[in-house]
């Protein structure tokens, strides 16, 4: 039977070429320069550079406001969607999820398109407003998930020994329900950190995001400046995924 | 019964080991054509390995097993003329009830007439006639193990293995079944090999048991000899309810323990001698008068349990026993009690004391169960010598906190001897270390271990 | 009844906030402005003009869409069939071996496509493979097949293990028992599998923007990504949103529910 370990050995070293061997490429071009010479310039450049730094410090801000803000408004909700005495539709929730797999660049253009006609201006707060739009499904599903699965009897036993429903939900499925609404920040925190076409049609160009100067780089063949930058987004995500400790497994059953 | 003289399967000197454990410890056994066999035990003694062996999913690391004197250790399991029952069944979910029987038989490839044929008939013989296209999900666990039953049946194997069949059901649905079984044994003139860990349908079912513990046979006998017969303290304790107590042989014939002398049927065991003896609840008198009486105590409780009474009482040197009556004795009241010497179960003690393989440290200090212990002052060994460290049972102190002990180990085995417990602990490193206390514990507690350093002893390792 | 009346709004109202920008492309979809929010009359000429080309550039859009599904199509079905087998091989492994390549194929899940762009951009050029639509769908793989493995995964755990055995057991060589027996079992997995993979390749902008190389390879994002650059959205962008979102929608309306069904039939039981 213990054969049947070696099955996975092509996948393996599939993970190996085109996932681990990629990412050491990101660290490795990070510090040389263009003729491939030891070089801690890219890193430098990058501290020294006001226009990066700042760039570097709004997608960080963006993300930070956009996760919040999708937890205090899906959290209510997936409590909702997961509660049998105000929701007991199973379409319900697909109509929440069914945005998730959309494409996200027409979607964005959709909202654009309607700020447009309704004569918005495109600025931040129609940048954040995008931005919560196409990632708010991805934290309520995960917490619906967790709220959905929990034993309803950690809640009768909170209520049986002499807590009222205020004191339920604070001290017993709020706690219990962190795991989801971390898989959640993940969910939503790495891809708005990350992103670039969004926020260029959310704002006409007019703001910049970390992700759309990473692609300037590489697009302009300044891919070892672009992979020091890369590497700076890989460390924020490190962080952030070091945060959730065990908790990162991502649900598969998605669909 | 059709039991023949003839060995249909034998394994001689087998071992397996699971990363270095040996859970299999040169197990030797045969089975004749046409018995019911059962390997008993409590859960990680080795029966379902040994099962697993014999159908050819594990292969021994040592040892051979013969089909008919012909070696198949190497033959995988599709090409044994065996069949097996698993313990949750294993019934294939995509498939109904006709195509899950009819598996094998459309692997021969036999015509379809003979395939219908064939599941028609086991399909009668487990009662199940007018289940063939429900979807085997839809089943309940009676039903779905007579599906399993079936399926295995119908390639008409040499020997049929059962990994514990009637775990997963409910008594009444498993006292009926064990009836059923034995009926199809009977009809069938199959060989079964019957794994269990229930003592009482091994019993019920079996023409041999093999008793097993930690990886090695205890004993193999038929029920009754297992029964009245135990060799050792374990599988007295292990096949139906007994007092075992620490006694000594005098001489021939004549045995103290709960503080008098009794005579007995055993002999050869030398003088002086310390024993266990084992007694079946239900074979010591218990009366209102003391004359004729051997020795006297008080009842301490008295259960009804459907055809007899169970009490326990205290005997007049403190000892506490267990008794099965038909008739109730008040608490509190005293009693006589009679024991038979045909009734009185002597057994050799299988260790006195707890000997470690030790190496010296220095001085005061010696190593063993990997730690470093204390010891007394001594200058017999130089520091390098590998000694003995022998540990009385009562000397091993146990507590509440692995943090707080030398050693952390768990509790393994209880043993109740009338008057303490002896118990077996399971160090991380899967040592045992056995202890005699008058504290309660349960099987599964967590443990330190102390020792203290006066109760090491030293000697030389005989080789 | 106060409360479930309020928690209803909510859900409502979220709801709408959600779909209002897709419906409202929807409607606006019926009618021939060049400008959104402009109704001037109800019209299938935009439909028309997707499906026979009789507008600027058409030729290349259909050309984005075809390739868009045949990129998906190959990627999942490559993803299914390798993640299937790791599956089996990652189940029977134990320790430390099992714990770096789970790490490893839960890296692309949780990467952020730009890296998972940018680095495989940097694998190519190093090792001077030029990029196209080969490049494309391996990129696609590296981040489908860790989707098809977490689908699949589950189902080994859930399946009796001595399944495979009792196969041996009645006869079946390791091959049978394989196809017809452990197959079966997975095949719940490996479909959603299949469809989770489809999915994230039709969705994907980044990877592909950075692995297409520059020999004019067009996928339905890239294209839109090019065409709004230019300068907003073009009229026929709207029948085909509203097409691809209806197609979504029934499938995982029609997934989703037949799954909630057997889920509740289980229940019952």
């Amino acid at each position: 039977m213990n054969k049947r370990s070696s099955w996975a050995l092509p996948y393996f070293i599939f993970l190996l070429l085109f996932v681990a061997l990629p990412l050491i490429l990101v660290m490795v071009y990070a510090f040389q320069d263009g003729s491939g010479h030891f070089t801690l310039s890219n890193i430098t450049k990058f501290f020294s550079d006001s226009d990066a730094l700042g760039t570097f410090a709004l997608s960080l801000e963006v993300a930070v406001e956009n996760t919040l803000i999708c937890i205090l408004l899906g959290y209510p909700a997936a409590w909702v969607l997961a509660n049998k005495e105000y929701n007991r539709s199973a379409v319900t929730i697909v109509l929440f999820i069914l945005p998730m797999w959309i494409n996200a660049l027409m979607r964005t253009l959709a909202t654009t398109e309607l700020f447009n006609m309704l004569g918005v201006t495109l600025g931040k707060g129609t940048l954040l407003y995008g931005m919560v739009y196409d990632y708010l499904p991805f934290m309520i599903y995960p917490i619906y998930n967790v709220l959905n699965k929990m034993d309803k009897s950690y809640a009768e036993a909170a209520q049986d020994l002499g807590a009222t429903p205020w004191k339920v939900f604070w001290k017993v499925v709020l706690p219990l329900s962190m795991p989801g609404v971390a898989s959640g920040v993940l969910m939503v925190f790495m891809p708005t950190v990350s992103t670039f076409a969004i926020s260029e049609f959310l704002t006409n160009n007019k703001i910049k995001l970390f992700g759309t100067i990473i692609q300037e780089n590489i697009n302009s063949s300044m891919w070892n400046y672009g992979a020091a930058l890369s590497l700076m987004m890989l460390i924020i995500i490190g962080i952030t995924t070091m945060f959730q400790g065990k908790d990162k497994e991502v649900e598969g059953g998605m669909v | 019964m059709s039991v023949t003289s003839e060995n249909i399967i034998s394994l001689n000197h087998v071992s397996k080991s699971y990363s270095g454990k040996k859970v299999l410890d040169d197990i030797s056994f045969y089975v004749r054509k046409g018995e019911f066999v059962t390997l008993l035990g409590p859960s990680g003694c080795g029966k379902t390995t040994t099962l697993r062996l014999i159908a050819g999913f594990l292969s021994p690391d040592e040892g051979d097993i013969l089909l008919d004197g012909k070696d198949i250790s190497e033959i995988p399991p599709y090409r044994r003329p065996f069949n097996t029952v698993f313990q949750r069944y294993a019934l294939f979910p995509h498939l109904d009830v006709y195509d899950n029987i009819a598996f094998g038989l459309k692997l021969q490839k036999l015509p379809s007439e003979e395939i219908d044929k064939r599941v028609r008939k086991v399909l009668k013989m487990v009662s199940m006639t007018d289940y063939e296209d429900r979807d085997v999900e839809s089943l309940s666990g009676g039903q779905q193990q007579r599906v399993a039953i079936a399926r295995a049946l119908v390639n008409q194997p040499k020997i049929l293995l059962l990994d514990e069949p009637l775990a997963a059901l409910d008594l009444k649905m498993r006292k009926d079944m064990q009836i059923e079984l034995k009926e199809m044994h009977r009809e069938l003139g199959i060989t079964f090999i019957y794994v269990t860990h229930d003592q009482e349908e091994a019993l019920t079912l079996s023409d041999t048991i093999i008793v097993m513990n930690e990886g090695k046979i205890q004993q193999i006998g038929t029920p009754t000899d297992i029964y009245n017969e135990p060799k050792n303290s374990f599988v007295a304790d292990f096949i139906g309810e007994s007092n075992i107590l620490n006694g000594k042989m005098i001489e021939d014939r004549k045995v103290e323990f709960v503080g008098h002398c009794f005579d007995c049927v055993d002999e050869g065991f030398g003088q002086n001698v310390d024993v266990d003896v084992v007694i079946r609840p239900e074979d010591i008198y218990i009366m209102n008068k003391l004359e004729g009486a051997q020795f006297s105590a008080t009842v301490k409780s008295c259960t009804f349990k459907g055809v007899h009474y169970e009490m326990f009482v205290d005997t007049d040197k403190g000892y506490e026993l267990m008794i099965q009556d038909y008739n109730a004795f008040e608490p509190g009241s005293t009693v006589g009690l009679l024991i038979r010497p045909s009734d009185i179960q002597v057994m050799k003690k299988e260790r006195s004391c707890n000997s470690f393989e030790a190496t010296v440290v220095d001085s005061t200090h010696v190593s063993f169960l990997s730690e470093t212990f204390e010891t007394e002052e001594q200058t017999r060994f130089p520091a390098g010598t590998k000694v003995l460290a022998r540990v009385a049972f009562d000397k091993v102190d146990l507590t509440d906190h692995q943090e707080d002990g030398t050693i952390d180990g768990e509790v393994h085995f209880l043993l109740y001897k009338g008057d303490h417990y002896h118990l077996t602990v399971l160090t991380s490193e899967g040592e045992h270390i056995w202890v005699d206390t008058n504290d309660i514990w349960d099987k599964g507690d967590l443990v330190g271990v102390n020792i203290a350093k006066e109760d090491i002893h030293l000697c030389e390792l005989q080789q | 009844m106060m409360k479930k009346i309020l928690a209803k709004c909510y859900i409502w109202i979220l709801l709408i906030l959600l779909y209002a920008p897709i419906l409202f492309i929807a409607v606006f979809s019926f009618t021939e402005s060049k400008v959104l929010g402009n109704w001037t009359g109800f019209s299938t000429q935009l439909y028309q003009n997707l499906f026979t080309g009789s507008m600027q550039g058409t030729g290349s859009l259909m050309r984005a869409v075809e390739n868009t599904l045949l990129i998906a199509l190959i990627a999942a079905g490559i993803s299914t069939l390798l993640g299937t087998v790791a599956a089996i091989g990652i189940h029977n492994m134990r320790g430390r071996k099992r714990q770096v390549i789970s790490f490893l194929n839960n890296i692309p899940m949780i990467n952020p496509d730009i890296i998972t762009g940018v680095s495989l951009f940097l694998l190519f050029v190093f090792l001077h493979i030029s990029q196209g639509y080969v490049t494309v769908v391996l990129a696609h793989i590296s981040f489908c097949t860790p989707y098809v493995v977490l689908s699949v995964l589950p189902k080994l755990t859930q399946m009796n293990p001595n399944i495979y055995e009792a196969a041996l057991d009645l006869g079946a060589t390791p091959g049978q028992a394989l196809r017809k027996v452990l197959i079966p079992q997975l095949r719940p997995g490996m479909i959603s599998g299949f469809v989770l993979a489809f999915t994230m390749s039709l969705d994907d902008f980044a990877v592909t923007f950075f692995t297409r190389g520059t020999v004019g390879l067009d996928t339905l994002s890239t294209y839109i990504y090019t065409d709004a650059r230019k300068g907003g959205l073009t009229p026929e962008f709207r029948p085909l949103i509203t097409i691809m979102f209806l197609c979504v929608l029934l499938l995982l309306l029609f997934i989703n529910i037949r799954q909630f069904r057997a889920e509740k039939k289980q229940n019952l039981k």
